[in-house]
């Protein structure tokens, strides 16, 4: 079997969905749990003792009872053949990650294939050829896309599954993709007030 | 008994659809037995490397409509390699030397070339129907030749099935002279399709019942066939995306209230889901609705969508629903026959989607439930016995936790007693699917109480040979038992070799059984054909584990055509 788990791993990265990336943890962003694990440390490590994993406790749950399945959690996920999902019907749920964008004032939308991305810089890049009056300019660290015509910034931002009108790049790309629902380029000036939440934006859905 | 003149037989015969009381009626003496088979127009055979072409000819010299089945059904779960087998080419050879009178084909997970496809186009005069399941190797310039050569094809079916594109004309190869159409599904086709073609091709044909549409096909395009093709029964729109106040929304609003006739929608593979309730208006008469393909549509828009469907017999929809939504189903649907519920993101971890709760709903809201596939995150057993008290008339029942092995979360216990109320109580139950922790007991119940059971689906189950056993021992029907992973060796495989005789097929992957083990089930039963697939090692000794093994009665002998890795003992 380990040696079936190994070689689906490249598929099931293709899936692009890894919420253990994004789980809150004491850990360094970006630093995986298996990679942890891997290590060999007869010690564990802080974030290991104290796991803050918000949102999958029955999981937990399944993992204190002594069923022989002593792996952990994110090694289920690449058992070759499970869940029993044709494959057909998961590549054609996969390539179904496009979102429209809308443009302040512009009068059409057009959309975008986020799978098609994999990092924001890219997405960025993309909009800025779909729209192509905007320009992208580098502001230090950041890149920003500038309506040259009176200079303002414009801000990318998101309606996420629960409705809720968010700012482009406040979670990791691959949870962004899962949960990106449409895009909207606002203007900055408008976008200030932005908070988390923004009840007028959200009204029509859900 | 009375003596009735042959004629007079063949003509009672004629009345038998059904391939059990034809096999019943063969069976009677061996004057019935010649008249059923020169009589016999419709085979179905359940694995193709079950018995020859050459055989199946000679014994129905007037097959008109063939159904055949090739790979195993764990291929679907890319559990059989690719090259495995399951070629159709023999069989269409065949086909096309003796029985030129072949009108339908249809095929399950079978290998299928352009070649076959451009020998079957030419090949037979009459041909009206092709069906392909889960197939795989041929590209869009097939599919052109038999738009081009079948001159009164009626269906052409692709269903979930990866085709290269190489040209994206094959639509516009119909010649101007076919108007026989009654179904085409394109669906699965990933290519962009002539949309001038597909709208001259839809006019022509006044018998168009069913129109499965791909992604490439927009919404433009959706409401000029409906104008020209109200009489269709079975739609499947393509992309579903415009702005709710274009001109082309509401030209769709109007052509959707003429269609009338429609029963059955699927597709939506792109949706703006604000331009849904142009369709709210035909939702009162549909009896099959097939979302599962439609991630897009969820939340609010998905639960509207169902309120408006009162009439359903099927339903098959993404886990986006929730058990909420699935309340609304039960509340909504009360005719409900069939629910398939998907998971949306099969690798997703904490997400919302689907438990108990809503198969509980649906069971107290859908008396007339009696088909399922439910995928979920957890189960448990107070859950299943409501469920099997609810619903007796299951015939297919099939559970999946998405994390294999996953007790009952209330109590820790396995999940065997919820499948044993659902085994009691479903006397009619002919396919199981089993997940969750499971033990040899629950295997006790299916043997003890699954009299008509036909097919069986373990994973990650059982503790040891026992749990097998009960199974062969019990089910007095079974036909089909897949397993894998799961703790059962020889002596299950041993014990009653006779069993798999009156079996189609017996596949065990990563099992405990032993490559001795096999060679011993291949020397008792010579009609078997015992396969090995051993894609890593060469050497393999008596006492070493087999990964794959697939065991299948046949009447031709090891198959000729098995690569490298599948060793027949």
């Amino acid at each position: 079997m380990s040696s079936e788990t190994a070689s689906s791993m490249p598929a099931s990265d293709v899936s692009g969905l890894n919420f253990k990336e994004t789980e809150l943890t004491l850990a360094l962003p970006g630093d995986s749990r298996a990679e942890t694990s891997s290590k060999n440390n007869s010690k564990r490590t802080f974030s290991e003792t104290v796991d803050l994993n918000f949102g999958s406790s029955s999981r937990d749950q399944s993992e204190t009872v002594p069923s022989g399945a002593g792996k952990p959690s994110n090694e289920k996920a690449q058992v070759v053949g499970w869940p029993p999902v044709r494959a057909f019907r998961k590549s054609a749920l996969k390539s179904c990650m496009y979102v429209k964008v809308a443009v302040d004032g512009a009068p059409y939308l057009r959309k975008v294939d986020l799978e098609m991305y994999s990092s924001y810089e890219q997405l960025l890049s993309a909009l800025e050829a779909m729209f192509t009056y905007f320009t992208i300019r580098n502001h230090g660290n950041e890149r920003k896309l500038i309506d040259p015509i009176n200079g303002t910034e414009i801000v990318p931002t998101y309606e996420d599954k629960d409705g809720d009108w968010m700012l482009v790049g406040d979670v990791p790309w691959k949870m962004f993709v899962a949960s990106c629902k449409r895009i909207r380029l606002m203007r900055s000036s408008e976008a200030t007030g932005l908070a988390p939440r923004t009840p007028s934006k959200c009204a029509s859905t859900s | 008994m009375t003596y009735f003149p042959e004629e007079v037989v063949e003509h009672m015969f004629d009345f038998l659809s059904s391939h059990r009381d034809r096999n019943a009626v063969s069976l009677v003496c061996k004057s019935w037995y010649r008249l059923e088979r020169w009589s016999r127009q419709r085979v179905f055979v359940g694995n193709c490397y079950a018995m020859s072409p050459e055989r199946l000819i000679a014994r129905f010299p007037r097959i008109k409509a063939l159904t055949l089945k090739g790979k195993p059904h764990f291929a679907d779960f890319n559990l059989v390699p690719h090259d495995w087998g399951g070629f159709v080419h023999p069989w269409i050879e065949a086909m096309a030397k003796s029985c030129p009178v072949l009108e339908e084909l249809r095929l399950k997970r079978m290998v299928v070339s352009d070649e076959s496809l451009e020998l079957l186009s030419r090949s037979f005069p009459n041909f009206k129907s092709l069906v392909l399941v889960s197939c795989e190797g041929f590209t869009t310039d097939g599919l052109a030749a038999v738009a081009a050569n079948c001159r009164v094809l009626r269906e052409l079916d692709l269903q979930e099935i990866e085709v290269e594109d190489r040209r994206g004309q094959w639509l516009g190869c119909f010649p101007d002279s076919c108007t026989t159409l009654v179904s085409l599904n394109f669906s699965c086709l990933k290519g962009e399709v002539n949309l001038g073609a597909l709208e001259r091709l839809v006019a022509r044909c006044p018998n168009l019942k069913s129109l499965r549409l791909n992604r490439t096909v927009p919404l433009e395009t959706l409401y000029k066939i409906l104008l020209r093709a109200p009489q269709l029964v079975d739609l499947g729109t393509g992309s579903y995306v415009h702005e709710p106040n274009s001109e082309h929304y509401v030209k769709l609003t109007n052509a959707v209230l003429n269609c009338k006739s429609v029963r059955s929608l699927s597709g939506f593979l792109d949706v703006a889901p604000r331009c849904l309730p142009a369709i709210y208006p035909i939702c009162l008469n549909l009896t099959s609705l097939n979302l599962s393909y439609a991630p897009g549509i969820q939340g609010s828009e998905l639960i509207k969508l169902i309120r408006h469907c009162r009439n359903l017999h099927r339903l098959w929809i993404l886990d986006c629903i929730g058990d909420k939504g699935l309340g609304v189903v039960a509340s909504t649907c009360k005719e409900l026959q069939e629910l398939r519920v998907f998971p949306f993101d099969p690798y997703g971890g904490g997400n919302a989607a689907v438990t108990e709760e809503g198969l509980v709903a649906i069971s107290m809201g859908c008396p007339k439930l009696h088909s399922l596939l439910y995928f979920c995150h957890q189960m448990t057993n107070s859950a299943l016995i409501t469920v099997a008290n609810n619903c007796p008339n299951f015939t297919r029942f099939r559970l999946c936790i998405l994390d294999p092995k996953k007790p009952d979360p209330a109590t820790f216990q396995p999940l065997d007693e919820g499948f044993g109320a659902i085994v009691r109580s479903c006397k009619g139950l002919r396919r199981l699917s089993l997940s969750g922790l499971l033990t040899d007991q629950v295997f006790l119940y299916i043997g003890m109480y699954a009299e008509r059971l036909e097919m069986l689906s373990i994973a990650f189950a059982g503790d040891s040979d026992k749990g097998m056993l009960y199974v062969l021992n019990g089910c007095k029907n079974l036909r089909k038992l897949e397993i894998r992973d799961s703790p059962f060796g020889n002596v299950a495989l041993l014990t009653d070799v006779g069993k798999y005789e009156t079996m189609r097929s017996l596949w065990m992957s990563s099992c405990d059984v032993t490559l001795g083990g096999c060679k011993t089930l291949a020397k008792k039963m010579p009609r078997l054909n015992v396969e090995i697939i051993n894609e890593k090692e060469e050497n393999y000794s008596d006492g070493q584990k087999v990964e794959k093994m697939y065991v299948y009665r046949t009447l031709d002998g090891p198959r000729r055509d098995a690569p490298d890795f599948v060793w027949t003992l």
